[in-house]
């Protein structure tokens, strides 16, 4: 009862046997007596007796009687002046904007009683497409962050307002009479507003600067469009008309420059069948990349390449293009990587419509690539140089004279704005020495970060949730950002701190308004009056002038000096022998910034699939030759700096190199964030200015000692059934669409049957409605908005990395990562070896609300039963705890209560203090310790749903109800609806596809999902192309 | 004397069943007041003047009486002679603040009149709905027919009056009956138990001569007594029927004890201020939504704000303890803070909207008769029990909505019972546990 086609794995763990993973694959849980940090003596570490625990179990027994006779007295407070259109138990929705450094997305805010509790994408923007990230939906829950100042402070003691203002402003004036220089170091300020702040401070003090810096620098692209175009700016990518993506170390679906704005774009282009209007044409998607990132995960074609072999494959592939289109081709020495031939012959087929683009930050680089799209016809098609993007505008060099300035003694005064660079730059350590120095130094940080706990003052900017503000995330779309509570600590906004030094009004939302006023409104048509204009963008959160102008063609003739680029990456990039280093961007953590935050420190990694921590990631090969082993501690060296981290083996990494999440190692960010991971940052370079995440000189050393990397990847395995994920190839799709499914036979006496016809259970009628999901394995790039959006709507508890490690998390999506192996399916040697460079499938995983569901049979209590619209409902209240459901289930997917989780000193995060629950969504009950839980299709959502409908007398329309993870799903990849109602997005889907890509998974034991998968389409050529599959050792 | 026992264990069954009975008639005595008032609104058809009166019950009367009589604005009798015109009325009821502050002379001195409280303004009723209302206020005023209108009035003081009303009268009665018969049963019992007495005393009296022979009479009453008491003592049947009955009768009282632990029917809290529904909802009969303002609309159905409130107390009775509590908190700042009175468990989840709103049920269904209550308490028992109980037997108010229809075509195929609420999925867990 196996498909034939190929194999799949999770984790090298589970090629190799081990006798650990072995053990844990037969069993569901974890074994109790596994040392569990929360527990150290109690229930399973302690020597109970029986007659002890006879005499507590009866003092319990009295005591909870004794409390039980008496009801505590409970108060309902009221408004004493109730908003007209507010009603208590019933969410508001504020369009609001996202912002984080760099990080963008346009989000309506739920609001329940003032206080926001989830965050939602907004449709009505044409630059996120109404999708969100996972920090964008965990966001709300850092508004609630314990760990933040609640008001100013001048060294280590509280302060006033008007004392710091008084203060400030002395100190301010001092410095620039004497005319020292004043320097407001941010990171990419994507506000205009607030740039015309600091214009107008500026033209107070007039020794005032404003430097822009990037954690994860692009200022190698601005430079190079500079170089290219004589604009220096980030143009603006439309994925959706490439037919053939190239990108080099860019991670561009999970951190490079705007990943929404490219998310479904790119997932349109990849979409075929009926989820796609009827396609049956992909893009050919090409990585060459160090690491495994998201992005390559996703990609046809994956090499696996050193960063020293960089600049050398971007510029073989630019001769080899050259040499098909007539270019003038460049001298640079040669690279032998797989798929650089076959990438450009498809670039050159699919001139127009062809896209490369590269993360390096190295101008050069960024010169040849413009070259290459310049020599495709790219310009105008799949890039906008007439409308470029704002998300990153840091000065790297700038940002370096800063550090000299402030080392040499020439800085009067320096205010750090969204800013960290203590932590989060190369030169932290440096300017951590020089800042006492500085004669006023302060920072808008939120909480005593590595920066601002060096700064003389600390003024704290309020959250984004209590802010007013604006954003232009790409030239000519702007956005909104209105509070969606009050200011919760005795904090106050950047803009109006510095209108106040300024000396003027600071009153920052007038200020907004009147910049709109000014400079937008006349942008705009059909309003009678600049209020209705401005109710209507407050309304919408988007107001997008430039919306629909078509990428003008022409224009962009490339002028840059290919030689000199083609010189200085001759120079940089040689063939080396050692060890190299990449350094990348996490998915869940970015940059750091948000780092103390539990959800996003929970949530796995989407290729390694580890929390909680980074890591050395080495390739198996590799990990035999330095003899160390998963979980051995190494220390990684670059010149005099060094980190000791675990190892992590992670198949795909290019042999000889080692790839370190940045964004981890915080000392002093909070409870969540310290001391988790290694800071990384001390280890990029910065050649020529600019800051390089890459050494092509590190030394890898094992350390001794072990750290146990807390890895979800191998837990919830499918108890040896892999017919789980179903895939084909885009030729095979086209000729049959059924290519790829597996459908199972039974044997019976009658001879083969389906699965279908034989069957234990009754089933249920469905009369009114039938909630249902259909996946796409295509579109699902394995970003984790779905499971983050999951956790703030369904109050989903934090466990901490020592239960992770005890396979006790406790998500109710989880989005799993296959690997297949490369070897025939017969070739049992063959697939005991972790594939070099492997294909990976994304499968989001959640309760499939089962007809038959084999949990309900078990159930001794009935806690676990079914519902008429099709949902497997779990009952809390009078759940047991036996567990027998999450034993008998199929498919992982239901989670144990092993503790209470809130209230809980030993599990000290966002539930164990009143503001962090003040993000609990209240119409979701919080489970106790005992307890079963699982998916609920957002029952919540279905209920209120049905209800609004009820209210107006109308059946709920088409994809009215949506589910958190569909509604935060940033490729449209999650489908959730009525399948009874023929009109909705699932039906007409799943009427087309059920005789096509729509698959159950594990339809062979008939327990029939409401859950469909749609195959995985790869467009790789027909005859599977021989990767170099080297040897390793297991 | 067996006998004896055996009677009395009897009377004490009949007794037990009796009173079950009470309960039982009382509940459906409930569901039955229900029943007329969700009929009402239905019956309202046709004319400008029955739709005006729907509108007028809902929007204006907890200001306004089609009588002389001041409620909180002027009485509407006579409403269209005294104004400038039907146009005037229209604006006005439209939004009345934008007629005062064109500075219209009449609208200023009405104004002013009547304390300069303002009028709420109803941009959404259309020129139809106000003709309509004022139809209707025509007809209710009019003296050839103000007792037909009184009536009507009276029965549309919205459906929560008019079922209590019922509800009132036909849950009081038979409490009171009912004690008056179990009373008169006791007496006759207790009759009949010494009238028994009396015949055995005669008989044994009678018998024992005959058995014994000679001076058996000389056993005096408390001798025997004790003997029968020994006897019965030492009879092993009765001694295990007294055990029995012993442990039976402690199981159910511990069983019935540890149910009700965390039920507070009969819980009623003195609040911060002594709010009197018998007085509000009661007497003035205020409409429920008047001050519950999210019944119709969310979970809650909402205490209201001390702003609902100053709707009427900015004028009346001002000078009261009680309502200077309301102007202290407005004054200090700081929000009142009632003692709930109705707790659900956090795992269980209840919508005031799909109840009152969709399902048309009465508050009083739940809360009893709250306008005869000086001080809150709680008179359901707001168990699983009781919710699902009421589930069952509750038919889904399908009328005019479309959600239901196809529930209904399919239930009609499969059925001739009508649809109630069990047979929609009312008894699924997940529709108040998730």
């Amino acid at each position: 009862m196996e498909n034939t086609n190929k194999r799949y794995w999770k984790g090298v763990e589970e090629l190799r046997n081990d006798p650990a993973f072995v053990k844990n694959a037969n069993s569901e849980f974890a074994n109790p007596d596994a040392n569990s940090a929360s527990d150290p003596d109690g229930l399973f570490g302690g020597n109970t007796q029986r007659r002890d625990f006879l005499k507590a179990m009866g003092f319990s027994v009295a005591a909870v009687s004794l409390a039980a006779c008496e009801a505590p007295v409970r108060k309902a407070t009221t408004y004493l002046n109730k908003p007209e259109r507010t009603f208590p138990t019933i969410s508001d929705y504020y369009a609001s904007t996202y912002v984080d450094r760099g990080d963008y997305a346009s989000i309506l805010v739920e609001t329940r009683e003032g206080r926001p509790i989830k965050v939602e994408g907004n449709p009505s923007s044409s630059v996120t497409f109404g999708g969100t990230t996972a920090r964008a939906q965990a966001s709300v829950l850092s508004l609630y962050d314990i760990d933040k100042l609640n008001g100013p402070r001048r060294g280590d003691a509280a302060i006033d307002w008007p004392t710091v203002d008084r203060e400030i402003v002395n100190q301010l004036n001092s410095v620039a009479s004497r005319g020292g220089a004043i320097r407001i170091v941010s990171s990419t300020v994507l506000s205009p507003t607030t740039k015309a702040v600091i214009a107008d401070f500026v033209a107070r003090y007039p020794t005032a600067r404003h430097i822009m810096y990037d954690a994860n620098s692009a200022f190698g692209i601005i430079q190079a469009n500079q170089l290219s175009f004589g604009r220096p700016v980030i143009p603006s990518y439309d994925f959706s008309r490439a037919q053939t993506i190239v990108s080099i170390n860019a991670d561009f679906l999970g951190t490079w420059i705007a990943p929404l704005e490219h998310a479904k774009p790119y997932a349109l282009t990849r979409k075929v069948g009926a989820i796609g209007n009827g396609k049956k044409e992909m893009s050919r998607h090409y990585q060459f990349e160090t690491g495994m990132s998201m992005t390559g995960a996703n990609a046809d074609y994956r090499t696996a390449i050193k960063p020293s072999q960089e600049g050398l494959v971007v510029a073989a592939l630019y001769n080899r293009v050259a040499a098909k289109l007539g270019g003038t081709s460049i001298s640079a020495p040669a690279v032998n990587v797989a798929n650089l031939d076959k990438a450009a012959n498809d670039l050159v087929q699919a001139r127009g419509r062809a896209l490369v683009v590269a993360g390096s930050n190295d101008p050069n680089i960024q010169v040849v690539v413009n070259a290459l799209n310049s020599l495709l016809g790219s310009y105008g098609t799949t890039i906008d140089l007439n409308t470029p993007v704002n998300y990153r505008q840091g000065n790297d060099q700038q940002f370096n004279a800063f550090v000299d300035d402030v080392k040499g003694g020439r800085v009067g005064a320096v205010m750090f704005f969204a800013a960290n660079p203590v932590y989060d730059h190369p030169r932290g350590a440096e300017l951590a020495q020089a800042l006492p120095r500085v004669a006023l130094s302060l920072s808008f940080a939120d909480r005593a970060d590595e920066t601002a706990s060096l700064c003389k003052y600390i003024t704290p900017a309020p959250h984004f949730l209590e802010c007013w503000g604006d954003a232009e995330p790409r030239q000519g779309f702007y956005s909104l950002m209105q509070p969606a509570i009050t200011h919760i600590f005795k904090t106050r906004q950047f803009e109006s701190s510095l209108l106040t030094w300024a000396g003027r009004p600071n009153d920052y939302q007038t200020y907004l308004k009147n910049y709109w006023r000014t400079n937008y409104y006349p942008q705009a048509s059909g309003f009678d009056s600049f209020d209705a204009f401005w109710i209507k963008a407050l309304n919408d959160g988007v107001f997008e002038p430039n919306k629909g102008r078509a990428a003008a063609a022409g224009g962009a003739t490339f002028a840059g000096n290919l030689a000199q680029a083609a010189t200085g990456i001759a120079q940089r990039y040689k063939p080396t022998e050692g060890m190299e280093l990449a350094l990348y961007e996490s998915v869940n953590l970015g940059t750091g910034s948000m780092a103390n935050n539990p959800w996003l420190q929970e949530v796995p990694d989407p290729v390694s699939k580890a929390c909680w921590d980074n890591y050395a990631a080495v390739s198996q090969k590799t990990a035999n030759d330095l003899g160390v082993q998963q979980n051995d501690l190494v220390t990684v060296t670059v010149n005099d700096k060094s980190v000791e981290l675990p190892v992590l083996i992670q198949p795909g990494q290019a042999d000889n190199t080692v790839s370190i999440a940045i964004g981890y190692g915080r000392e002093k960010a909070g409870k969540s964030a310290n001391n988790v991971g290694k800071n990384a940052y001390p280890l990029a370079g910065i050649v020529n200015g600019h800051v390089v995440f890459a050494a092509f000189n590190a030394k890898v050393e094992k350390a001794g000692g072990t750290h146990e990397i807390a890895q979800t990847q191998t837990h919830d395995t499918v108890m040896g059934r892999r017919a789980v994920v179903q895939e084909a190839k885009l030729a095979d799709y086209q000729k049959n669409p059924m290519a790829g499914r597996y459908l199972p036979k039974v044997e019976t006496s009658e001879g083969p049957t389906d699965p279908t016809n034989i069957t234990l259970w009754h089933g249920y009628g469905k009369p009114n409605h039938s909630w249902g999901m259909v996946i796409d394995l295509n579109s699902c790039i394995g970003c984790n908005a779905c499971v983050v959006g999951c956790i703030s709507e369904n109050n989903i508890q934090v466990v901490g990395r020592e239960e992770v490690i005890n396979r006790r998390e406790m998500h109710w999506i989880r989005i799993d990562r296959y690997y297949s192996s490369d070897a025939e399916a017969e070739d049992v040697k063959g697939l005991e070896t972790a594939s070099a460079n492997p294909e990976v499938t994304f499968q989001p995983m959640l309760c499939q609300h089962c007809s038959n569901a084999p949990c309900e049979t078990v159930c001794p209590v009935l806690a676990t039963t079914h519902s008429t619209e099709g949902l497997n409902q779990m009952t809390y209240n009078r759940c047991i705890g036996t567990r027998y459901c999450a034993n008998n289930c199929p498919y992982k997917v239901r989670r144990f209560n092993w503790w209470k989780y809130f209230d809980n000193d030993n599990f000290d995060y966002h539930f164990n203090n009143d503001l962090g629950k003040m993000v609990l969504n209240p119409d979701v009950t919080v489970r106790s310790r005992g307890v079963i839980e699982k998916c609920s299709f957002c029952v919540q959502r279905i209920q209120e749903g049905k209800l609004t409908a009820k209210k107006e007398r109308r059946r709920p329309l088409p994809d009215e109800i949506q589910s958190a993870c569909a509604q935060a799903c940033p490729t449209n990849a999650i489908i959730f609806g009525d399948m009874n109602n023929p009109e909705s997005t699932i039906s007409q889907i799943l009427e087309k596809e059920t005789t096509g890509r729509a698959f159950h998974v594990l339809e062979e034991i008939n327990v029939r999902p409401q859950i469909s998968y749609l195959t995985k389409i790869r467009n790789k050529d027909q005859v599977p192309q021989q990767e170099t599959r080297q040897e390793s050792q297991v | 004397m067996s006998r004896l026992s055996k009677l009395c264990g009897a009377l004490s069954l009949s007794l037990a069943l009796l009173l079950g009975g009470q309960a039982d008639a009382q509940d459906s005595v409930a569901a039955a007041g229900g029943g007329p008032a969700a009929a009402t609104p239905a019956a309202a058809s046709g004319g400008d003047a029955e739709k005006g009166k729907a509108l007028f019950t809902n929007n204006c009367a907890q200001c306004h009486a089609v009588t002389d009589e001041v409620v909180v604005g002027p009485g509407l009798k006579g409403v269209r002679q005294r104004t400038p015109g039907e146009d005037w009325l229209i604006r006005w009821i439209r939004n009345s603040s934008a007629v005062i502050a064109s500075g219209d002379p009449y609208a200023v001195q009405v104004f002013n009149k009547y304390n300069k409280i303002q009028m709420s303004s109803f941009p959404n009723l259309t020129d139809d709905d106000i003709k309509g209302i004022l139809a209707y206020v025509d007809q209710a005023s009019a003296p050839a027919q103000a007792s037909v209108g009184g009536a009507g009035q009276a029965q549309a003081r919205g459906g929560g009056g008019a079922s209590a009303e019922n509800g009132d009268g036909s849950v009081g009665g038979p409490s009171e009956l009912f004690t008056f018969v179990l009373v008169a049963l006791l007496v006759v019992m207790l009759l009949v138990l010494g009238v028994l007495l009396v015949i055995v005393t005669i008989l044994s009296r009678a018998v024992s001569p005959v058995a014994t022979g000679e001076g058996a009479t000389a056993v005096p009453l408390a001798q025997r007594l004790r003997d029968g008491l020994t006897n019965a003592v030492n009879n092993s049947t009765i001694r295990s029927i007294v055990i029995w009955l012993f442990i039976f009768v402690v199981t159910k009282e511990s069983v019935d004890g540890l149910y009700s632990i965390g039920i507070q029917q009969g819980y009623a809290p003195k609040q911060p201020i002594a709010y009197s529904h018998k007085l509000h909802a009661g007497q003035y009969k205020i409409d429920c939504n008047y001050c519950h303002t999210g019944v119709n609309k969310g979970k809650s159905a909402h205490i209201p704000s001390a702003n609902i409130c100053m709707n009427c107390h900015g004028v009346i009775k001002k000078e009261s303890p009680e309502i200077q509590k309301i102007y202290a908190a407005i004054e200090q700042n700081r929000p009142i803070e009632w003692v709930r009175v109705h707790n659900l468990p956090d795992f269980a989840y209840f919508n005031h909207a799909q109840h009152v709103n969709v399902g048309n049920v009465q508050c009083q269904t739940c809360h009893g008769e709250i306008e005869k209550m000086e001080v809150v308490e709680q008179r359901s028992s707001l168990t699983m029990g009781w919710c699902i109980d009421c589930h069952r037997k509750t038919e889904v108010n399908t009328k005019d909505n479309a959600y239901y229809d196809k529930l209904v075509a399919l239930h009609r195929k499969e059925s001739k019972e009508p649809l109630k609420v069990a047979n929609i999925g009312g008894l699924e867990c997940s529709k108040c546990h998730y």
